[in-house]
Protein backbone atom coordinates (compact mmCIF):
# COMPACT_ATOMS: atom_id res chain seq x y z
CA UNK A 1 0.00 0.00 0.00
CA UNK A 2 2.77 2.40 1.00
CA UNK A 3 4.44 1.71 -2.33
CA UNK A 4 1.22 2.39 -4.21
CA UNK A 5 0.76 5.71 -2.39
CA UNK A 6 4.35 6.70 -3.10
CA UNK A 7 4.08 5.83 -6.78
CA UNK A 8 0.80 7.73 -7.03
CA UNK A 9 2.28 10.84 -5.41
CA UNK A 10 5.26 10.57 -7.70
CA UNK A 11 3.03 10.12 -10.70
CA UNK A 12 0.93 13.16 -9.87
CA UNK A 13 3.96 15.41 -9.35
CA UNK A 14 5.61 14.29 -12.58
CA UNK A 15 2.25 14.38 -14.31
CA UNK A 16 1.84 18.05 -13.43
CA UNK A 17 5.14 18.79 -15.15
CA UNK A 18 4.07 16.85 -18.25
CA UNK A 19 0.77 18.71 -18.11
CA UNK A 20 2.58 22.05 -18.23
CA UNK A 21 4.71 21.00 -21.20
CA UNK A 22 1.58 19.67 -22.91
CA UNK A 23 -0.17 22.95 -22.21
CA UNK A 24 2.64 24.89 -23.86
CA UNK A 25 2.31 22.65 -26.93
CA UNK A 26 -1.47 23.08 -26.99
CA UNK A 27 -1.19 26.89 -26.73
CA UNK A 28 0.92 26.96 -29.87
CA UNK A 29 -0.89 24.22 -31.76
CA UNK A 30 -4.27 25.82 -31.22
CA UNK A 31 -3.25 29.26 -32.38
CA UNK A 32 -0.77 28.53 -35.16
CA UNK A 33 -1.29 24.86 -36.06
CA UNK A 34 2.39 24.28 -35.44
CA UNK A 35 3.70 21.45 -33.30
CA UNK A 36 6.63 23.02 -31.52
CA UNK A 37 9.28 20.31 -31.25
CA UNK A 38 11.64 22.91 -29.79
CA UNK A 39 9.42 23.50 -26.72
CA UNK A 40 11.62 21.33 -24.48
CA UNK A 41 14.82 22.84 -25.85
CA UNK A 42 13.50 26.37 -25.26
CA UNK A 43 12.79 25.41 -21.63
CA UNK A 44 16.25 23.89 -21.32
CA UNK A 45 17.80 27.12 -22.56
CA UNK A 46 15.87 29.36 -20.18
CA UNK A 47 16.74 27.08 -17.26
CA UNK A 48 20.44 27.38 -18.13
CA UNK A 49 19.99 31.14 -18.03
CA UNK A 50 18.37 30.82 -14.61
CA UNK A 51 21.21 28.54 -13.50
CA UNK A 52 23.76 31.14 -14.58
CA UNK A 53 22.00 33.77 -12.47
CA UNK A 54 21.97 31.53 -9.40
CA UNK A 55 25.69 30.83 -9.91
CA UNK A 56 26.43 34.52 -9.96
CA UNK A 57 24.91 34.73 -6.52
CA UNK A 58 21.57 35.97 -7.71
CA UNK A 59 18.56 34.80 -5.76
CA UNK A 60 16.51 31.78 -6.75
CA UNK A 61 13.40 33.88 -7.28
CA UNK A 62 15.23 36.37 -9.47
CA UNK A 63 16.50 33.42 -11.52
CA UNK A 64 12.97 32.02 -11.93
CA UNK A 65 11.61 35.43 -12.93
CA UNK A 66 14.37 35.84 -15.53
CA UNK A 67 13.75 32.30 -16.82
CA UNK A 68 10.04 33.01 -17.34
CA UNK A 69 10.79 36.38 -18.90
CA UNK A 70 13.37 34.97 -21.28
CA UNK A 71 10.92 32.18 -22.14
CA UNK A 72 8.48 34.85 -23.28
CA UNK A 73 11.15 36.67 -25.29
CA UNK A 74 12.50 33.51 -26.94
CA UNK A 75 8.97 32.36 -27.82
CA UNK A 76 8.00 35.73 -29.29
CA UNK A 77 11.24 36.12 -31.24
CA UNK A 78 11.00 32.61 -32.70
CA UNK A 79 7.42 33.25 -33.82
CA UNK A 80 8.18 36.64 -35.34
CA UNK A 81 11.41 35.77 -37.09
CA UNK A 82 11.12 32.10 -38.02
CA UNK A 83 7.71 30.48 -37.64
CA UNK A 84 5.83 33.30 -39.39
CA UNK A 85 7.77 32.55 -42.58
CA UNK A 86 6.86 28.87 -42.73
CA UNK A 87 3.32 28.94 -41.29
CA UNK A 88 1.50 29.12 -44.59
CA UNK A 89 3.67 26.71 -46.55
CA UNK A 90 3.43 22.90 -46.64
CA UNK A 91 2.58 21.36 -43.26
CA UNK A 92 5.91 19.62 -42.99
CA UNK A 93 7.90 22.88 -43.06
CA UNK A 94 7.17 24.03 -39.50
CA UNK A 95 7.91 20.51 -38.25
CA UNK A 96 11.35 20.57 -39.85
CA UNK A 97 11.97 24.13 -38.68
CA UNK A 98 11.08 23.46 -35.02
CA UNK A 99 13.13 20.22 -35.10
CA UNK A 100 15.99 22.32 -36.45
CA UNK A 101 15.52 24.81 -33.63
CA UNK A 102 15.72 21.97 -31.14
CA UNK A 103 19.10 20.91 -32.52
CA UNK A 104 20.40 24.49 -32.70
CA UNK A 105 19.31 25.36 -29.14
CA UNK A 106 20.86 22.18 -27.68
CA UNK A 107 24.09 22.78 -29.59
CA UNK A 108 24.15 26.41 -28.50
CA UNK A 109 23.68 25.45 -24.86
CA UNK A 110 26.53 22.96 -25.21
CA UNK A 111 28.80 25.63 -26.66
CA UNK A 112 27.97 28.21 -23.97
CA UNK A 113 27.66 26.06 -20.86
CA UNK A 114 29.39 22.78 -21.80
CA UNK A 115 27.89 19.35 -22.21
CA UNK A 116 28.37 18.10 -18.64
CA UNK A 117 25.75 17.86 -15.90
CA UNK A 118 25.11 20.90 -13.76
CA UNK A 119 23.05 21.14 -10.62
CA UNK A 120 20.14 23.47 -10.22
CA UNK A 121 18.91 24.52 -6.76
CA UNK A 122 15.56 23.28 -5.45
CA UNK A 123 15.03 26.08 -2.90
CA UNK A 124 12.71 23.86 -0.80
CA UNK A 125 13.66 20.55 0.83
CA UNK A 126 13.49 17.55 -1.47
CA UNK A 127 13.20 15.12 1.46
CA UNK A 128 9.87 13.37 1.74
CA UNK A 129 7.44 14.56 4.38
CA UNK A 130 7.09 12.25 7.40
CA UNK A 131 3.55 11.22 8.20
CA UNK A 132 3.26 8.99 11.30
CA UNK A 133 6.22 6.61 10.98
CA UNK A 134 6.51 6.72 7.23
CA UNK A 135 8.36 9.05 4.96
CA UNK A 136 6.13 9.82 1.97
CA UNK A 137 7.49 10.30 -1.54
CA UNK A 138 6.27 13.87 -1.38
CA UNK A 139 8.55 16.72 -0.34
CA UNK A 140 8.15 20.40 0.32
CA UNK A 141 9.65 20.95 -3.09
CA UNK A 142 6.95 18.74 -4.65
CA UNK A 143 4.34 20.83 -2.88
CA UNK A 144 5.95 23.96 -4.30
CA UNK A 145 5.89 22.42 -7.78
CA UNK A 146 2.17 21.71 -7.40
CA UNK A 147 1.35 25.18 -6.11
CA UNK A 148 3.37 26.87 -8.84
CA UNK A 149 1.72 24.84 -11.58
CA UNK A 150 -1.80 25.20 -10.24
CA UNK A 151 -1.22 28.96 -9.96
CA UNK A 152 -0.17 29.12 -13.60
CA UNK A 153 -3.14 27.00 -14.67
CA UNK A 154 -5.57 29.23 -12.80
CA UNK A 155 -3.91 32.34 -14.23
CA UNK A 156 -4.29 30.95 -17.76
CA UNK A 157 -7.94 30.06 -17.19
CA UNK A 158 -8.59 33.59 -15.90
CA UNK A 159 -6.72 35.09 -18.85
CA UNK A 160 -8.58 33.09 -21.49
CA UNK A 161 -12.03 33.03 -19.90
CA UNK A 162 -12.40 36.41 -18.28
CA UNK A 163 -10.23 39.00 -20.02
CA UNK A 164 -10.69 40.67 -23.37
CA UNK A 165 -7.09 39.86 -24.27
CA UNK A 166 -7.93 36.19 -23.75
CA UNK A 167 -11.07 36.57 -25.86
CA UNK A 168 -8.99 38.10 -28.65
CA UNK A 169 -6.47 35.27 -28.41
CA UNK A 170 -9.17 32.60 -28.54
CA UNK A 171 -10.87 34.27 -31.49
CA UNK A 172 -7.54 34.48 -33.34
CA UNK A 173 -6.98 30.78 -32.75
CA UNK A 174 -10.49 29.66 -33.75
CA UNK A 175 -11.16 31.94 -36.71
CA UNK A 176 -8.27 34.25 -37.65
CA UNK A 177 -10.02 35.81 -40.65
CA UNK A 178 -13.20 36.62 -38.76
CA UNK A 179 -11.15 37.97 -35.86
CA UNK A 180 -9.28 40.26 -38.25
CA UNK A 181 -12.59 41.58 -39.60
CA UNK A 182 -13.53 42.47 -36.02
CA UNK A 183 -10.38 44.52 -35.63
CA UNK A 184 -8.30 41.96 -33.72
CA UNK A 185 -4.59 42.28 -34.50
CA UNK A 186 -4.20 38.55 -35.08
CA UNK A 187 -0.46 38.65 -35.74
CA UNK A 188 0.17 40.10 -32.30
CA UNK A 189 -2.06 37.49 -30.70
CA UNK A 190 -0.05 34.68 -32.31
CA UNK A 191 3.20 36.20 -31.08
CA UNK A 192 1.66 36.50 -27.64
CA UNK A 193 0.59 32.84 -27.78
CA UNK A 194 4.17 31.77 -28.47
CA UNK A 195 5.41 34.04 -25.69
CA UNK A 196 2.93 32.51 -23.24
CA UNK A 197 3.95 29.00 -24.29
CA UNK A 198 7.55 30.05 -23.76
CA UNK A 199 6.75 31.18 -20.20
CA UNK A 200 4.81 28.03 -19.37
CA UNK A 201 7.55 25.81 -20.81
CA UNK A 202 10.23 27.74 -18.92
CA UNK A 203 8.38 27.06 -15.68
CA UNK A 204 8.35 23.31 -16.39
CA UNK A 205 12.06 23.41 -17.22
CA UNK A 206 12.99 25.14 -13.97
CA UNK A 207 10.79 22.85 -11.87
CA UNK A 208 12.24 19.56 -13.12
CA UNK A 209 15.86 20.75 -13.26
CA UNK A 210 16.73 20.03 -9.59
CA UNK A 211 15.79 16.37 -10.01
CA UNK A 212 17.07 15.73 -13.53
CA UNK A 213 20.15 18.02 -13.37
CA UNK A 214 20.94 20.40 -16.21
CA UNK A 215 22.43 19.13 -19.45
CA UNK A 216 21.73 20.28 -23.02
CA UNK A 217 19.30 17.41 -23.58
CA UNK A 218 17.79 17.05 -20.11
CA UNK A 219 14.35 18.16 -21.35
CA UNK A 220 14.17 15.60 -24.17
CA UNK A 221 12.41 12.90 -22.15
CA UNK A 222 10.17 15.45 -20.41
CA UNK A 223 9.22 16.86 -23.80
CA UNK A 224 8.36 13.41 -25.15
CA UNK A 225 6.13 12.65 -22.15
CA UNK A 226 4.56 16.12 -22.39
CA UNK A 227 3.99 15.54 -26.09
CA UNK A 228 2.33 12.19 -25.28
CA UNK A 229 0.13 14.00 -22.75
CA UNK A 230 -0.86 16.61 -25.33
CA UNK A 231 -1.79 13.94 -27.86
CA UNK A 232 -3.77 12.02 -25.23
CA UNK A 233 -5.67 15.24 -24.52
CA UNK A 234 -6.23 15.86 -28.21
CA UNK A 235 -3.80 18.80 -28.82
CA UNK A 236 -6.71 21.27 -28.89
CA UNK A 237 -7.88 21.28 -25.32
CA UNK A 238 -6.02 22.89 -22.41
CA UNK A 239 -8.06 20.79 -19.98
CA UNK A 240 -7.15 17.74 -22.06
CA UNK A 241 -3.48 18.65 -21.75
CA UNK A 242 -3.71 18.73 -17.95
CA UNK A 243 -5.65 15.47 -17.70
CA UNK A 244 -3.35 13.90 -20.30
CA UNK A 245 -0.35 14.98 -18.23
CA UNK A 246 -1.72 13.37 -15.10
CA UNK A 247 -2.61 10.16 -16.96
CA UNK A 248 0.86 9.90 -18.47
CA UNK A 249 2.50 10.74 -15.12
CA UNK A 250 0.53 8.09 -13.24
CA UNK A 251 0.90 5.35 -15.86
CA UNK A 252 4.63 5.94 -16.11
CA UNK A 253 4.99 5.90 -12.32
CA UNK A 254 3.17 2.57 -12.05
CA UNK A 255 5.01 1.07 -15.00
CA UNK A 256 8.34 2.24 -13.59
CA UNK A 257 7.51 1.13 -10.06
CA UNK A 258 5.97 -2.26 -10.71
CA UNK A 259 7.54 -3.35 -14.00
CA UNK A 260 10.94 -1.66 -13.86
CA UNK A 261 12.10 1.85 -14.61
CA UNK A 262 13.66 0.85 -17.92
CA UNK A 263 10.17 0.26 -19.28
CA UNK A 264 8.95 3.82 -18.69
CA UNK A 265 9.60 5.02 -22.23
CA UNK A 266 7.84 1.94 -23.58
CA UNK A 267 4.90 2.80 -21.32
CA UNK A 268 4.64 6.23 -22.96
CA UNK A 269 4.77 4.61 -26.38
CA UNK A 270 2.03 2.17 -25.36
CA UNK A 271 -0.23 5.04 -24.17
CA UNK A 272 0.37 6.89 -27.41
CA UNK A 273 -0.50 3.84 -29.50
CA UNK A 274 -3.59 2.90 -27.52
CA UNK A 275 -4.97 6.46 -27.64
CA UNK A 276 -4.19 6.90 -31.33
CA UNK A 277 -5.88 3.60 -32.19
CA UNK A 278 -8.93 4.05 -29.98
CA UNK A 279 -9.49 7.80 -30.26
CA UNK A 280 -7.21 9.41 -32.83
CA UNK A 281 -8.70 12.82 -32.10
CA UNK A 282 -7.65 12.53 -28.45
CA UNK A 283 -9.83 12.15 -25.40
CA UNK A 284 -10.90 15.75 -25.03
CA UNK A 285 -11.32 16.99 -28.55
CA UNK A 286 -14.71 16.97 -30.14
CA UNK A 287 -14.53 16.26 -33.82
CA UNK A 288 -15.73 19.39 -35.54
CA UNK A 289 -19.19 18.83 -36.91
CA UNK A 290 -20.25 21.23 -39.58
CA UNK A 291 -23.85 22.27 -39.68
CA UNK A 292 -25.15 23.03 -43.11
CA UNK B 1 -18.63 65.07 -47.09
CA UNK B 2 -18.37 62.49 -49.82
CA UNK B 3 -19.69 59.00 -49.15
CA UNK B 4 -17.98 55.71 -49.68
CA UNK B 5 -16.29 55.93 -53.07
CA UNK B 6 -14.89 53.05 -55.08
CA UNK B 7 -13.04 54.12 -58.19
CA UNK B 8 -11.38 52.08 -60.91
CA UNK B 9 -11.14 49.00 -58.71
CA UNK B 10 -9.60 45.96 -60.41
CA UNK B 11 -8.81 42.63 -58.76
CA UNK B 12 -7.08 39.62 -60.35
CA UNK B 13 -7.02 36.07 -59.07
CA UNK B 14 -3.95 34.79 -60.87
CA UNK B 15 -4.67 35.36 -64.55
CA UNK B 16 -8.42 35.64 -64.00
CA UNK B 17 -9.83 39.13 -63.68
CA UNK B 18 -12.41 39.11 -60.89
CA UNK B 19 -13.15 42.84 -60.97
CA UNK B 20 -12.49 45.21 -63.87
CA UNK B 21 -12.50 48.95 -63.36
CA UNK B 22 -15.39 49.01 -60.90
CA UNK B 23 -16.52 52.47 -59.80
CA UNK B 24 -19.52 53.57 -57.77
CA UNK B 25 -20.39 55.77 -54.83
CA UNK B 26 -22.42 54.62 -51.86
CA UNK B 27 -24.35 57.56 -50.49
CA UNK B 28 -23.87 58.35 -46.79
CA UNK B 29 -26.59 57.01 -44.54
CA UNK B 30 -28.27 55.10 -47.35
CA UNK B 31 -28.43 51.49 -48.51
CA UNK B 32 -26.68 50.61 -51.74
CA UNK B 33 -27.54 47.18 -53.13
CA UNK B 34 -24.86 45.33 -55.12
CA UNK B 35 -26.56 42.74 -57.27
CA UNK B 36 -25.59 40.14 -59.82
CA UNK B 37 -25.39 36.44 -60.51
CA UNK B 38 -23.01 34.00 -58.89
CA UNK B 39 -19.43 34.81 -59.85
CA UNK B 40 -20.24 38.39 -60.80
CA UNK B 41 -17.60 39.63 -58.35
CA UNK B 42 -19.84 40.84 -55.54
CA UNK B 43 -17.99 39.08 -52.73
CA UNK B 44 -14.63 40.04 -54.22
CA UNK B 45 -15.75 43.66 -54.25
CA UNK B 46 -16.48 43.63 -50.50
CA UNK B 47 -13.28 41.71 -49.76
CA UNK B 48 -11.25 44.26 -51.70
CA UNK B 49 -12.99 47.10 -49.86
CA UNK B 50 -11.89 45.77 -46.45
CA UNK B 51 -8.41 44.76 -47.53
CA UNK B 52 -8.98 40.99 -47.44
CA UNK B 53 -7.78 40.87 -51.06
CA UNK B 54 -5.33 43.30 -52.60
CA UNK B 55 -6.66 45.16 -55.64
CA UNK B 56 -4.42 45.48 -58.69
CA UNK B 57 -5.62 48.99 -59.29
CA UNK B 58 -8.14 51.49 -58.01
CA UNK B 59 -8.94 53.26 -54.76
CA UNK B 60 -11.47 52.99 -51.96
CA UNK B 61 -12.18 56.15 -50.01
CA UNK B 62 -14.52 56.83 -47.15
CA UNK B 63 -15.05 60.51 -46.49
CA UNK B 64 -11.56 61.96 -46.27
CA UNK B 65 -9.96 58.61 -45.43
CA UNK B 66 -8.17 56.54 -48.07
CA UNK B 67 -8.81 52.87 -47.26
CA UNK B 68 -6.80 51.50 -50.19
CA UNK B 69 -3.96 49.20 -49.17
CA UNK B 70 -4.66 49.39 -45.45
CA UNK B 71 -4.63 46.25 -43.37
CA UNK B 72 -7.98 44.72 -42.48
CA UNK B 73 -7.60 45.60 -38.80
CA UNK B 74 -7.00 49.23 -39.72
CA UNK B 75 -9.87 49.46 -42.21
CA UNK B 76 -12.12 48.22 -39.39
CA UNK B 77 -10.76 51.02 -37.21
CA UNK B 78 -11.94 53.53 -39.81
CA UNK B 79 -15.48 52.50 -38.90
CA UNK B 80 -16.06 49.95 -41.65
CA UNK B 81 -17.71 46.71 -40.51
CA UNK B 82 -17.79 43.73 -42.86
CA UNK B 83 -20.17 40.82 -42.25
CA UNK B 84 -18.70 38.07 -44.41
CA UNK B 85 -20.56 35.54 -46.50
CA UNK B 86 -21.45 32.35 -44.66
CA UNK B 87 -22.13 34.32 -41.49
CA UNK B 88 -18.70 34.10 -39.83
CA UNK B 89 -19.87 33.73 -36.26
CA UNK B 90 -17.26 32.02 -34.13
CA UNK B 91 -18.96 28.81 -33.10
CA UNK B 92 -16.61 28.02 -30.23
CA UNK B 93 -17.52 31.26 -28.47
CA UNK B 94 -20.78 32.14 -26.76
CA UNK B 95 -23.23 34.66 -28.20
CA UNK B 96 -22.09 37.27 -25.69
CA UNK B 97 -18.41 36.63 -26.41
CA UNK B 98 -19.04 37.02 -30.13
CA UNK B 99 -20.74 40.34 -29.45
CA UNK B 100 -18.03 41.56 -27.10
CA UNK B 101 -15.36 40.69 -29.64
CA UNK B 102 -17.08 42.99 -32.12
CA UNK B 103 -16.76 45.98 -29.81
CA UNK B 104 -13.26 45.54 -28.40
CA UNK B 105 -11.41 47.90 -30.71
CA UNK B 106 -13.66 50.78 -29.65
CA UNK B 107 -13.16 52.68 -26.44
CA UNK B 108 -15.64 51.72 -23.74
CA UNK B 109 -17.59 54.93 -24.16
CA UNK B 110 -18.22 54.44 -27.89
CA UNK B 111 -19.24 50.79 -27.67
CA UNK B 112 -22.84 49.83 -27.97
CA UNK B 113 -24.44 48.13 -24.98
CA UNK B 114 -25.65 44.54 -25.18
CA UNK B 115 -29.15 45.68 -24.30
CA UNK B 116 -29.33 47.81 -27.38
CA UNK B 117 -28.53 44.98 -29.80
CA UNK B 118 -30.73 42.58 -27.88
CA UNK B 119 -33.56 45.03 -28.43
CA UNK B 120 -32.85 44.91 -32.15
CA UNK B 121 -32.47 41.13 -32.19
CA UNK B 122 -34.56 39.81 -29.29
CA UNK B 123 -33.92 36.15 -30.17
CA UNK B 124 -30.27 36.58 -29.22
CA UNK B 125 -31.02 37.75 -25.68
CA UNK B 126 -32.37 34.36 -24.67
CA UNK B 127 -29.31 32.64 -26.13
CA UNK B 128 -26.82 35.06 -24.61
CA UNK B 129 -24.69 32.47 -22.80
CA UNK B 130 -25.09 29.65 -25.31
CA UNK B 131 -22.39 28.70 -27.76
CA UNK B 132 -22.90 30.16 -31.21
CA UNK B 133 -22.75 26.61 -32.61
CA UNK B 134 -26.21 25.98 -31.11
CA UNK B 135 -27.87 28.82 -33.05
CA UNK B 136 -30.13 28.40 -36.07
CA UNK B 137 -29.24 29.92 -39.43
CA UNK B 138 -31.36 33.02 -38.87
CA UNK B 139 -29.99 33.51 -35.38
CA UNK B 140 -26.45 33.21 -36.66
CA UNK B 141 -27.11 35.85 -39.27
CA UNK B 142 -28.62 38.10 -36.62
CA UNK B 143 -25.60 37.53 -34.42
CA UNK B 144 -23.19 38.36 -37.22
CA UNK B 145 -24.99 41.63 -37.94
CA UNK B 146 -25.45 42.45 -34.24
CA UNK B 147 -21.75 41.82 -33.64
CA UNK B 148 -20.82 44.23 -36.41
CA UNK B 149 -23.13 46.85 -34.87
CA UNK B 150 -21.49 46.57 -31.45
CA UNK B 151 -18.68 48.90 -32.49
CA UNK B 152 -21.12 51.52 -33.87
CA UNK B 153 -19.72 51.32 -37.40
CA UNK B 154 -20.30 54.12 -39.88
CA UNK B 155 -20.22 51.72 -42.81
CA UNK B 156 -21.75 48.25 -42.86
CA UNK B 157 -20.75 45.85 -45.64
CA UNK B 158 -23.09 42.86 -45.76
CA UNK B 159 -22.36 39.81 -47.89
CA UNK B 160 -25.48 37.81 -48.75
CA UNK B 161 -27.18 38.11 -45.37
CA UNK B 162 -30.28 36.34 -46.70
CA UNK B 163 -28.36 33.26 -47.84
CA UNK B 164 -30.11 30.15 -46.53
CA UNK B 165 -32.76 32.08 -44.62
CA UNK B 166 -36.51 31.52 -44.82
CA UNK B 167 -38.35 34.32 -46.69
CA UNK B 168 -40.04 35.57 -43.50
CA UNK B 169 -36.70 35.81 -41.69
CA UNK B 170 -35.15 37.56 -44.67
CA UNK B 171 -38.01 40.07 -44.64
CA UNK B 172 -37.48 40.79 -40.94
CA UNK B 173 -33.75 41.23 -41.44
CA UNK B 174 -34.24 43.63 -44.35
CA UNK B 175 -36.68 45.76 -42.36
CA UNK B 176 -34.23 45.93 -39.45
CA UNK B 177 -31.43 46.97 -41.79
CA UNK B 178 -33.61 49.64 -43.32
CA UNK B 179 -34.50 51.13 -39.95
CA UNK B 180 -30.90 50.93 -38.74
CA UNK B 181 -29.65 52.81 -41.74
CA UNK B 182 -32.41 55.39 -41.39
CA UNK B 183 -32.18 55.89 -37.60
CA UNK B 184 -28.42 55.85 -37.16
CA UNK B 185 -27.28 57.08 -40.54
CA UNK B 186 -25.23 53.96 -41.19
CA UNK B 187 -24.01 53.65 -44.76
CA UNK B 188 -24.88 50.13 -45.92
CA UNK B 189 -23.50 48.23 -48.89
CA UNK B 190 -25.72 45.19 -49.31
CA UNK B 191 -24.51 42.37 -51.53
CA UNK B 192 -27.40 40.12 -52.45
CA UNK B 193 -28.45 37.41 -54.87
CA UNK B 194 -31.95 37.90 -53.58
CA UNK B 195 -32.36 41.00 -55.72
CA UNK B 196 -36.04 41.61 -55.08
CA UNK B 197 -35.77 42.00 -51.29
CA UNK B 198 -32.56 44.01 -51.55
CA UNK B 199 -34.11 46.43 -54.04
CA UNK B 200 -37.08 46.88 -51.73
CA UNK B 201 -34.97 48.64 -49.09
CA UNK B 202 -32.13 50.11 -51.13
CA UNK B 203 -31.90 53.68 -52.36
CA UNK B 204 -29.33 52.84 -55.02
CA UNK B 205 -28.41 49.70 -56.92
CA UNK B 206 -25.24 48.54 -58.65
CA UNK B 207 -25.48 45.53 -60.95
CA UNK B 208 -22.30 43.58 -61.60
CA UNK B 209 -21.67 41.03 -64.31
CA UNK B 210 -18.38 39.19 -64.85
CA UNK B 211 -16.58 41.73 -62.70
CA UNK B 212 -17.86 44.85 -64.46
CA UNK B 213 -20.53 47.36 -63.52
CA UNK B 214 -23.47 46.88 -65.87
CA UNK B 215 -25.63 49.60 -64.43
CA UNK B 216 -25.71 51.84 -61.37
CA UNK B 217 -29.01 53.57 -60.85
CA UNK B 218 -32.01 54.03 -58.58
CA UNK B 219 -33.64 50.72 -57.57
CA UNK B 220 -36.93 51.60 -59.26
CA UNK B 221 -35.14 52.02 -62.57
CA UNK B 222 -33.31 48.73 -62.20
CA UNK B 223 -36.44 46.86 -61.14
CA UNK B 224 -38.42 48.32 -64.03
CA UNK B 225 -35.97 47.20 -66.69
CA UNK B 226 -37.28 43.78 -67.72
CA UNK B 227 -34.23 42.90 -69.77
CA UNK B 228 -31.83 43.77 -66.94
CA UNK B 229 -33.92 41.79 -64.49
CA UNK B 230 -34.09 38.83 -66.78
CA UNK B 231 -30.39 38.76 -67.67
CA UNK B 232 -28.70 39.54 -64.41
CA UNK B 233 -31.12 39.42 -61.51
CA UNK B 234 -33.15 36.29 -62.17
CA UNK B 235 -36.64 37.56 -61.46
Amino acid sequence: MQRFVDLTLNGVTNGMIYAVVALALVLIWRSTGVLNFAQGAMAMFTTYIAGAIVEHRGSYWLAIAVALGSGAVIGAVIERTIVRRVENGPVLNPVIVTLGLLVVLEALAGIIWGGGLRSFPAYFSQLGVVVGHDRLAFSHFDLYVMVAIVTVLVALVVLFRFTSLGLRMRASAFAPDVARLLGVRVGRMLTLGWALAGVVGALAGALVAPELLLSPNYMDAVFIYGFTAAVVGGLQSPLGAVVGGLVVGLVLAYVGGYLGSTLEALGALAILMVVLMARPQGIFTRVAQRQV
Amino acid sequence: MAGLTVSGLSVDYGHVAALVDVSFEAELGAITAVLGANGAGKTTLLRAMTGLVRPRAGTIRFGDKDLTGRRVEDVVRCGVAHVPEGRGVIEELTVEENLRLGSLWRSRRTRRGYDEVFELFPALAARRHRHASTLSGGERQSLAVARALMARPEVLLLDEPSLGLAPIVTGQLMRRLASLSRDEGITVVLVEQNARSALSIASAAVVLNLGRVVVADRPQVVAADAQLRHHYLGF
